[in-house]
């Protein structure tokens, strides 16, 4: 991928597919490292399965739609000297408590480190896709402190506008580059 | 900054349309978002549908929306466009360039442009 912000959308596509109602990214930086943690209340996985989960062949058919999101994740984390860490709890061990963790570190100084690229641009693809999932986005960091909860973004809108109405993504869009511009 | 104040002005201006947009929308566009059409560029190109599907007025027409892998992953980014009464349409290797021909010509002038469809790509 050229952007982590890529990264972030395809692995939190997989979390949409997961039947998750909530899903929270957090991009977390220090002066050298950067973390992206993406997690929701989906069905998670079966322990088996989260054991091949970072292996792009070991992908059953039903189990396509993991495919080569993840080992990428892992590889560009792992390229800059970080890593990748996914724990699940799958709805059939935990009825009442289930949903995936998946954190990348990024050494962000590192000459191989994947640029971050336009985050806004995935966020709002994300809730185009999915307007009926609940999606918090934090990026904080030295410089940064950006926050979008489509919880609150739903109260004032009600049930009348749906969130993937156009003028409704274009206020997110330019209340995110805002957010980053510092205003 | 933007505010909660102009997100509740939205919602008043859209309470008169939203009746409206029932039983509408004939016309659907189709993005292919998985990881091989996110890595491919896809991402610009639905931003593209999604903007200038708004901008040019063709809301009430047009839906746009996002799919998984849609089988052809050499050829991503994929769009297809789905209109009722007529064939399928898959646009491949799209830009955001090239959506913006597509609404133009496709979305709003009804001719699909042949030259971005698979038949041509092949």
């Amino acid at each position: 991928m050229k952007e982590l912000s890529l990264n972030i959308l395809d692995v939190a596509k997989n979390s949409v597919k997961a039947g998750a109602k909530n899903v929270e990214i957090a991009i977390t930086e220090t002066d050298d490292t950067l973390t992206i943690s993406i997690s929701d209340d989906g069905c998670g996985m079966t322990p088996e399965f989260l054991q091949n989960v970072t292996d792009p062949f070991c992908t059953t058919r039903t189990t396509r739609p993991v495919g080569l999101g993840i080992p990428l994740l892992k590889l560009e984390a792992e390229q800059t000297g970080g890593g990748l860490k996914i724990s699940s709890r799958h709805i059939s061990d935990h009825p009442d408590d289930h949903g995936t963790v998946t954190t990348a570190e990024f050494k962000k100084n590192h000459i191989d480190m994947t640029p971050l690229g336009d985050v806004c641009g995935s966020v709002i693809t994300l809730i185009q896709g999915s307007p009926d999932i609940d999606f918090l986005f934090t990026h904080t960091g030295p410089g940064v402190s950006v926050r979008l909860d489509t919880k609150e973004l739903r109260e004032v809108l009600g049930d009348e506008v749906p969130l993937d109405n156009a003028e409704v993504l274009m206020w997110i869009t330019e209340n995110l580059k805002e957010q980053y511009a510092g205003a | 900054m933007k505010s909660l104040a102009e997100l509740a002005a939205i919602r008043e201006k859209m309470k008169n349309r939203v009746i409206l947009r029932e039983g509408q929308g004939d016309i659907r566009v189709v993005v292919g978002m998985a990881t091989c059409g996110i890595a491919a560029g896809a991402r610009p190109v639905l931003s593209a549908f999604v903007e200038g599907v708004a901008n040019e007025g063709l809301s009430d027409k047009v839906t746009v929306t996002q799919t998984g892998c849609i089988g052809i992953c050499q050829y991503e980014p994929v769009v297809e466009v789905f209109e009722a009464g007529k064939e399928k349409v898959t646009y491949v290797k799209m830009t955001a360039d090239k959506a913006k021909e597509v609404i133009e010509k496709h979305l709003k002038g009804g001719s699909p442009v042949v030259e971005y469809t698979i038949g041509n790509n092949q």
